[in-house]
């Protein structure tokens, strides 16, 4: 039974989201032990393709690609997606599947769940393997900020942005990345199977 | 002779005051409007919509970034990860809760990596201020709300740029312009909260030839009023930054959007 009235849901929802705020700079539980270089000392606060909350850092343990986008974008956005689909194939099946992918969206305010979603579907993208997530416009500056990814939006609601695959530790430092789209990166692949083959 | 009583106040009232620019930061209230900025909006001619918002007077002091640094420690530069801070964070102090003797109070803190001066705006419930709410507020002098076209506004800011690097800053209170606002030019750079949108191609050729594969959309931005370097400089140096980094002339001060404090 539901008994909680409007005013209190939304001051429910008020009080969340001022926590929300406040922790936007607090440590992850774990940060004590993450390298000081590590991207995972940034807490971004995501929702993925199927509406579920979840934290950059939760991410740790396993080699990550990471790189942002926007759905409604024609331009660079699919080569990435094709980029890092043709990386992915450049590797050996097993090697595969111990790398994740995350894709973070610019667009925090048209890019919902229901976009991730279609964009993952339509690119039968390997979820959950793949991640689509969005975060709120303060921390989608923070993430590009600390992976060095440049971005604009421009008056007519399309982004600017430079296009970068940073490839994480499982500890979340940053061994590679490439700016290079439309074409595999050998050096990037070398580094990721180096990476994956755990030497 | 008895002292009159209002006297005693305002007394009372100036010793507050100078407690207040040390713990309550001092904002001025900017209407905003539709202005030409530099880099414009659409990435080709158009204008750029400022809403309106606060400005801290002064950029953020010693004084002031040490008190948050003693109330979040995390930001000590001996605590700070390199993610956030490089090596050279605070590097002008003396100790890492200590400006020292190099470190006026009253100076303006510079050493300051982008993700260090974000958390000392969120602190204090603001953020840094964007590009064009920066360039806005800075477009102003004593007696204009824009002033870029006159050559001699333009030839002050670029005597500052020739001023050598080495020298000791101004402590932070230099003519206020229109707004109110402080030391915008003259004294040192500062971060704006979307430093790492600025797109600028460092090859000019690349300008106006929208270069699809580096910047999805509308490529490099071509830049306006080439002719209006004092900006520009601002625009070619912050472009050229790490969110990490953190150097000598570069400090900071917050903003807060609307033109009244939200209930807390």
């Amino acid at each position: 039974m539901n008994t909680m009235s409007d005013q209190g849901r939304s001051a429910m929802l008020a009080i969340l989201l001022a926590l929300i705020g406040a922790f936007s700079f607090a440590s992850v539980p774990e940060a004590a032990e993450l390298p000081t270089t590590s991207v995972y000392r940034l807490d971004v606060p995501l929702v993925d393709q199927d509406g579920n909350g979840l934290h950059l850092a939760d991410r740790r343990g396993k080699p990550l690609i990471v790189s942002m986008f926007y759905t409604s974008c024609h331009n660079v956005c699919p080569l990435t997606i094709d980029t890092l689909l043709a990386t992915e194939r450049a590797l050996a099946p097993n090697a595969r599947l111990g790398l994740d992918v995350l894709l973070v969206s610019f667009d925090s305010e048209r890019d919902d769940p229901l976009a991730l979603k279609r964009v993952a579907d339509l690119r039968k993208l390997d979820v959950p393997r793949w991640t689509l997530a969005r975060t709120e416009a303060a921390n989608v500056r923070k993430l590009s900020a600390v992976l060095g990814i440049q971005y604009r939006e421009l008056a007519n609601r399309e982004f600017n942005h430079s296009s970068a695959l940073v490839l994480l530790d499982a500890e979340g430092r940053m061994v590679a990345r490439s700016d290079t789209v439309g074409a595999v990166d050998q050096k990037f692949v070398s580094a990721l199977a180096t990476l994956l083959s755990g030497k | 002779m008895r002292r009159p009583p209002a006297l005693s106040m305002s007394i009372a009232c100036a010793v507050l005051g100078v407690a207040s620019t040390v713990y309550a930061a001092d904002y001025v209230s900017l209407a905003g409007g539709t202005f030409t900025s530099v880099l414009p909006a659409d990435g080709k001619a158009g204008d750029a919509t400022v809403a309106p918002f606060r400005l801290r007077a002064t950029p953020v002091t010693n004084a002031e970034f040490l008190a948050f640094v003693r109330a979040h420690p995390q930001w000590r530069r001996d605590h700070s990860p390199a993610v956030f801070a490089e090596s050279r964070y605070l590097s002008s102090w003396s100790a890492p809760d200590a400006p020292g003797p190099a470190a006026s109070s009253e100076q303006p803190v510079t050493w300051v990596s982008w993700f260090a001066a974000q958390a000392f705006c969120e602190n204090e419930r603001a953020r840094l201020p964007t590009w064009y709410e920066w360039e806005f507020a800075a477009a102003a002098d004593a007696t204009r709300t824009d002033a870029r076209a006159d050559p001699a506004w333009r030839e002050r800011i670029l005597t500052w740029y020739a001023r050598p690097s080495t020298a000791a800053l101004a402590s932070v209170g230099g003519e206020a312009n229109v707004y109110g606002a402080r030391d915008l030019h003259g004294l040192v750079w500062e971060w704006v909260d979307d430093f790492n949108a600025l797109l600028v191609s460092a090859d000019n050729r690349e300008q106006g030839d929208p270069d699809m594969l580096r910047f999805c959309g509308a490529g490099a931005l071509t830049l306006q009023q080439r002719e209006n370097y004092a900006v520009l400089m601002r625009v070619a140096m912050l472009s050229s930054l790490k969110a990490a980094d953190a150097t000598a002339n570069l400090g900071f001060r917050c903003a807060k959007p609307g033109l009244i404090e939200d209930a807390p």
